[in-house]
């Protein structure tokens, strides 16, 4: 999890992750291998990316937004297919009722959660996030901070998050890297960077969300209180 | 009108002729038009200079750069097809430029972040998400140069310029008409055509 205000670089390193950046200095190992030896283009169809404005093709259906990278390798229809479809399953969208719809038909959250499984169609090992649900309303925020937990721990991939919700850090975090200013203030579990901050800047991050922290919890009963 | 009946098949043969002139200088414009109008999306300081370069032979009389082509095209169909390029230009790069610098920058993120190849990226992306406004701009040169290409009829190029020409020359209006009649229809015709395909292709977007 990358957290730090905007413009703090958060983004830019979750991008040299898949050569979208090309770092001036220093080198992206993946398992071991310099990303910089790899070709980028096939490089990136090994890596899932998500972004916050979502980026569905909206000229092709669901089915054919999630089947972009299974097919840029050239799988054969039928797998394609059965992948479209469990997909779906895993993301939450009955496949029969979403296979054939636009972009365009779906709710924020509705797109997001294709957007997901259009970034995990070929299985990659890696997971780039980057603020995945900062367009969308709380409730919905939460209940796909829920999913994606849910999805990260059924498939065993690495994800790399980034975020300027403090909460969200602390929901959803093994280990949270705080930024700011492009250099990294601390890297740790959430337990250890909320009881030991490394500066005082990790110390204020931390402490000004106390208040609105207590009133996201509230927030999130409230919400499955209606449900 | 009783020219038009009577001679009906020769008209539809000369239409036939300025539908080929048309289409002839319309493949050619696109074949120029687009390296140009790509370059000018993907890098915007080349624009300015290929905008006036293009402003300018739009300025130019179609009836003046004829006269010049034929110096060395010679009679014929070329130098009217030359000119029909040319004076393509300005619409159609000016269309591709706009159109592909269009396309929603989170689609283009995704396509490149996806692992799509630079050609990838434009045949499955950027040319379907372009698609309406280019056809806007296909059908606006389509139509200008379905007018223009009536000066076929001075260089022995055919068309439907042949009669207007002809029936000027001979203070015969009905054979001005029997070219001017069809030439407008064709323009509505191919104007309508472009615009119903145009509105398909906006839905499938929207």
């Amino acid at each position: 999890m990358l957290l730090g205000p905007s413009g703090c670089g958060k983004s830019t390193l979750l991008r040299s992750v898949n050569r979208l950046v090309v770092p001036q200095s220093g080198t992206v190992y993946l398992d071991s291998e310099d990303t910089a030896e790899v070709d980028p283009v096939q490089l990136r169809r090994r890596i899932g990316y998500v972004i916050q404005a979502v980026g569905l093709f909206s000229h092709m259906t669901v089915a054919d937004n999630i089947a972009v990278v299974p097919s840029l390798l050239q799988w054969d229809r039928a797998r394609i297919a059965a992948r479209v479809d469990e997909l779906l399953d895993l993301v939450g969208l009955d496949a029969k009722r979403y296979r054939k719809r636009y972009p365009r038909e779906l709710s924020g959250g509705e797109q997001q959660r294709v957007g997901v499984a259009r970034a995990l169609a070929a299985q990659p090992p890696v997971l780039l996030m980057d603020e995945p649900f900062g367009a969308v309303d709380a409730i919905v925020r939460a209940s796909l901070q829920d999913e994606i937990a849910r999805i990260a721990q059924h498939l065993h991939t690495t994800i790399l998050f980034v975020t300027h919700d403090v909460n969200e850090a602390l929901r959803l975090a093994e280990r949270i890297v705080v930024m700011r200013d492009g250099r990294v203030e601390q890297y740790d579990t959430p337990l250890q960077i909320v009881s030991n901050p490394a500066t005082p800047y990790v110390r204020q991050l931390f402490a000004l969300d106390e208040e609105e922290r207590r009133f996201d919890s509230l927030r999130a009963s409230l919400a499955q209180r209606k449900t | 009108m009783s020219y038009l009946t009577a001679h009906a098949g020769q008209i539809a043969q000369l239409t036939l002729q300025h539908l080929g002139l048309v289409l002839g200088g319309l493949a050619v414009a696109i074949a120029i038009a687009a390296p140009f109008g790509i370059l000018a999306a993907r890098v915007p300081r080349a624009g300015t200079p290929i905008f006036s370069v293009t402003g300018i032979l739009y300025v130019i009389p179609s009836l003046a750069l004829l006269a010049v082509a034929v110096q060395y095209l010679g009679l014929g169909p070329a130098p009217v097809i030359f000119v029909l390029a040319a004076y393509a230009q300005f619409i159609l790069v000016r269309n591709i430029a706009t159109a592909l610098a269009n396309v929603p920058a989170a689609q283009l993120d995704a396509a490149r972040g996806l692992g799509m190849s630079p050609s990838q990226q434009f045949w499955r992306v950027e040319l379907p998400q372009a698609a309406p406004v280019l056809i806007g701009g296909l059908r606006l040169a389509t139509v200008a140069l379905i007018a223009i290409a009536t000066l076929g009829g001075y260089v022995g190029a055919g068309g439907l310029g042949d009669d207007i020409f002809l029936g000027l020359q001979r203070k015969y209006i009905d054979q001005t008409l029997a070219g001017s009649i069809p030439a407008a229809a064709l323009a509505v015709i191919v104007d309508a055509l472009f615009r119903l395909l145009e509105r398909s292709s906006r839905a499938r977007l929207e």
